[in-house]
């Protein structure tokens, strides 16, 4: 029977986040993933034997809680591990280390300036009076601000009424903090260099900005909005690596009746009389739906499943305009041992927390630099973690994984794609930094997977290997993502519905924009919501 | 103080009288109090408690933040960061100060000792550097944070000047109520001065590490015969509730860790506004404060005098019409004033003095929970205050 309630497009996250609030509600709910795996770019795959790696997302924190408790996450599954801390290594053999114990995080900065030990508070408070305001939006669908329709005026006010009880101080910062970039923004709190580029990466994480570059603060949110078990800002490993997260929801998905179909690529939606009406895999089947949902991109949603014929031209042009640049590579390495970073002493828990290596911020600039003229960064900055220090299901006894998120990589190498020489030579670059630190890192490396923006686009299907789907600038937020007019989840053709990254809040494995959409497909359906309302922080 | 790059690896630090403490502590119960390792109680509380409203007690206050603030401009720097005027307060004298932001909300209260001309030591509840800093620009001033060069303990209660009298300090009795002395002791100085957190006679002792040791020996050496006794934060607490005074993070949300907006309090909302001094010229905070007095508080900090026995921790208080105008911050009964006592923050204009409140009070007995509304009189001044608190010369018990 080729006749289903609704298709959903890619079983990453938020295509299953989407399917399993729908089929929860009673829906006959089919998801169609072009790839013989399930999780988009939260997976776990073994590409090395004996050896899990999480080799696209890599740790978790911004999975809401509302939709891990309200898909009964647990239960299919899920298991989050916190890690602690963090640790930016110096040129010259030292470190600075965020300990996960604030007396001794305390202690560590002041070690290297003790002023910026004390306004690190003053940090931690302005970011999380940012954070608090937006952790009340996630998990509602943005207002529409030039309609009057009921909803949307109450929305707004919401909106309002939030804003409004940041208090006076707050909502002048909040204007300032939503524009400024990431290094204006530590500069008003920190004097060292060191503790700066220590907080600086955050603000540049898969984004193709500088450090100097506006709206870079914002981006440091996605690192701080979510918590695990109510520690807001944390961060933790899903036991099994992240294609647990996906596993889990496609649990819940399937316990309540869905159907999941693998290496089932969709060509095209079939688009009658300006409604939906289903998909044509590239096979050439047909399935039919009144109700189809992409979890794409707009591009790919917008310009490839739909024909230009189908929609208007105001929709393909903002579609092409769509900021979604690819700026991040990965490096997923199975380990022969641990690698020592002799800087770090002995019995050190930093080692089990994330590893950097640009201990300025200029350093951050000039990797930047690299990036615009066409290259990979020649000095990098890296997020390295070894999962497999606090998740034993990860690599052998005695092994370990190391996963190694790159900044700044882009999707073209000057101009043309990446070739087998181009990609050996940025493992080159990596490799060489982790080995300033880490002697005997290199004569461990059993396997290496180098993922480039051309890797994330061609697996995962992220167009130009953009991790977030779709850039966390000013422009591309709330009511104006993907695009203004398309905030609500639904597509420019009855029936038809974006669910992923690309529509609010955005990205991270947040699963937020999966559980938003539902809420709205299941409003025009007329069936009552099974999406948890967010909780409170008040 | 250098700080090796291991310091993790012991990430609390013992007090330069750990090593006595840790031998008086026969429950081993501790906490942290910021960097290092502080005794709950240590043989019972009730019985610290005791010894320090009947003889006297040491409680090891290292641990607290202590600022050395020098340099030409250091007074008008105090009276520029401080509400109270700092002029006023001479060479030899110590003052209880609270210190607000912009808007005039509480960042912090603490201590200001006129060490000697020009030289102040600002004692804190809170980690104020950065605030101390950015409140230092274009002022000539050095502020450095000297907590790990200073050990200090209290010595408080009734016999705690006799203590000090067999120790060799040649006529403490003389010095009144927030005087600084200093005496030679052991080849080092040790400072003396009239203060403390418990509303009794009292004592804060102030030395350099080294000399920690032996200063804790020697006081218990001379204090036996008088009942000298080592006390933990547990008694502290409750002698400081019946003293009246306010903790930061119990009483107040210092300003400068407030996420929400609202939650902070001014001076004049914590009962303080005899610390306010717009006589004096320009201190951060003092155009809000102005603003205040003309528009109004919001709340007020009262101190209650509660019906039953029946402590009003966490209470609700409600007004006659069950509206609900407060809560309680700190309870507890006082074995020394006899009476059930709270601090509480009301919204205005409720709390007016000898006026009733009343509080929802949950206990349990056996594990059975019971509730009831318990009547509440505002009362003012201290819980408790003994007259030896005040007298000079002070007397041997």
């Amino acid at each position: 029977m080729n006749r289903h309630d609704v298709i959903v497009i890619g079983a990453g996250h938020n295509g299953l986040t989407t399917a399993a609030f729908l089929a929860k509600a009673g829906l006959k709910v089919l998801v169609l993933e072009r790839k013989p795996w399930i999780g988009g770019a939260a997976v776990s795959r073994e590409l090395h034997p004996g050896w899990i790696y999480s080799n696209c997302s890599y740790v978790c924190s911004l999975l809401r809680p509302e939709i891990y408790r309200g898909l009964d996450l647990a239960r299919h599954g899920l298991q989050i591990a916190p890690y602690g801390g963090g640790v930016t290594f110096t040129r010259d053999g030292d470190f600075i280390g965020g300990y996960a114990d604030k007396d001794v995080r305390r202690r560590e900065y002041a070690r290297h300036n003790e002023r910026d030990a004390d306004a690190y508070l003053r940090y931690s408070r302005d970011t999380m009076r940012q954070t608090r305001f937006i952790r009340t939006l996630l998990m509602r669908t943005p207002p529409d601000p030039t309609s009057l329709r009921w909803r949307d005026l109450r929305e707004l006010a919401h909106l309002g009424r939030e804003f409004a009880r940041l208090g006076e101080t707050t909502m002048g910062d909040t204007i300032r903090f939503y524009s400024m970039s990431i290094a204006d923004y530590l500069n008003e709190y920190f004097e060292s260099d060191l503790v700066k580029a220590h907080h600086a990466g955050s603000g540049i994480i898969g984004t193709a900005l500088g450090v100097h570059s506006p709206g870079t603060a914002y981006v440091l949110l996605h690192h701080y909005m979510g918590d695990v078990d109510g520690q807001v800002g944390s961060w933790g490993f899903a036991r099994g690596g992240m294609g647990a997260v996906s596993n889990a929801i496609a649990g819940a998905l399937r316990s309540a009746g869905g159907e999941i179909r693998a290496d089932a690529p969709v060509a095209r939606i079939i688009v009658r009389g300006g409604e939906t009406k289903g998909v044509v895999l590239q096979n050439g089947d047909e399935i039919y739906a009144d109700t189809v949902i992409s979890s794409l991109d707009p591009k790919r949603t917008f310009l490839k499943l739909l024909d230009a014929g189908d929609v208007g031209a105001d929709i393909v042009r903002k579609a092409r305009e769509f900021k979604i640049r690819g700026s991040s590579g990965k490096l997923n390495i199975a380990l022969d041992g641990l690698p020592s970073f002799p800087a770090l002493g002995h019995g050190n828990p930093l080692v089990a927390g994330d590893m950097h290596f640009l201990d300025t911020l200029a350093r951050f600039e000039r990797a930047y630099d690299d990036w615009k003229a066409g290259t990979w960064s020649k000095d990098p900055y890296l997020d390295l973690l070894i999962p497999s220090l606090t998740d034993p299901t990860m690599a052998p006894p005695g092994k370990h994984f190391m996963s190694v998120f790159v900044q700044y990589v882009p999707r073209q190498v000057e101009g043309r794609d990446w070739t087998d020489a181009d990609r050996a030579a940025f493992r080159e670059t990596v490799f060489e930094q982790i080995s300033r630190y880490s002697p005997d890192f290199r004569s461990l490396v059993l396997h290496a997977e180098v993922r480039t923006p051309q890797e994330l686009e061609n697996e995962v299907g992220l167009t130009e290997g953009n991790i977030f789907q779709g850039e966390l600038t000013f422009d591309q937020l709330f009511f104006n993502r993907p695009f203004p007019g398309y905030a609500q989840y639904r597509g420019p053709v009855r029936g038809m519905y974006l669910c992923g990254s690309a529509t609010h809040p955005g990205g991270g494995v947040m699963a937020a924009p999966g559980a938003n959409a539902a809420r709205e497909i299941l409003r025009d359906l007329r069936r009552p919501s099974t999406v948890p309302e967010g909780w409170s922080d008040d | 103080m250098t700080i090796p790059q291991e310091h993790h690896l012991q990430a609390v630090f013992p007090t330069p009288f750990h090593a006595r403490t840790a031998a008086a502590n026969t429950l081993n119960v501790w906490h942290r109090w910021r960097d290092y390792t502080v005794a709950d109680a240590y043989f019972d509380v009730s019985l610290e408690y005791t010894a320090l409203r009947n003889a006297c007690t040491v409680f090891d206050l290292s641990p607290m933040t202590k600022h050395l603030i020098t340099g030409p401009d250091a007074l008008s720097f105090m009276n520029r960061l401080v509400t109270r005027d700092v002029a006023k307060l001479k060479p030899g004298r110590v003052g209880y100060t609270v210190w607000c932001d912009d808007e005039g909300q509480v960042v912090d209260d603490g201590t200001i000792f006129h060490l000697r001309e020009g030289v102040y030591r600002l004692c804190s509840q809170e980690r104020q550097l950065d605030w101390l800093h950015a409140s230092g620009l274009g002022f000539e001033v050095a502020i450095q944070e000297d907590t790990h060069d200073v050990a200090a303990l209290a010595l408080q209660g009734p016999t705690s000047c006799a203590v000090l009298k067999r120790l060799g300090l040649a006529g403490i009795e003389t010095l009144t109520p927030f005087g600084i002395r200093s005496f030679a002791f052991e080849g080092g100085e040790l400072t003396v001065s009239r203060t403390g957190f418990t509303g009794d006679l009292g004592y804060e002792l102030w030395i350099d590490p080294e000399l920690a040791l032996m200063l804790w020996d020697r006081l218990f050496d001379v204090g036996a015969p008088v009942g000298i006794k080592p006390m933990g934060t547990h008694a502290l607490e409750m002698s400081r509730i019946e003293a009246g005074f306010i903790q930061a993070g119990v009483d107040f949300l210092p300003a400068d860790r407030a996420i929400r907006a609202g939650r902070t309090r001014s001076p004049f909302e914590l009962d303080l506004a005899w610390l306010v001094d717009f006589g004096k010229s320009h201190f951060t905070g003092r155009r809000a404060l102005l603003a205040e007095q003309a528009r109004g508080s919001r709340y007020r900090l009262v101190k209650l005098d509660v019906e039953g026995n029946k402590p009003a921790r966490d209470a609700y208080i409600y007004d006659r019409r069950r509206k609900n105008v407060g809560v309680v911050t700190s309870s507890m009964w006082s074995p020394a004033a006899k009476s059930n006592i709270a601090l509480a923050s009301v919204e205005m204009p409720y709390g007016a003095p000898g006026g009733e409140l009343w509080a929802e009070i949950y206990y349990q007995k056996e594990l059975k929970w019971s509730r009831f509304m318990a009547r509440c009189t505002v009362v003012e001044g201290p819980f408790y205050s003994p007259a030896r608190r005040r007298a000079t010369p002070a007397a041997d018990f």
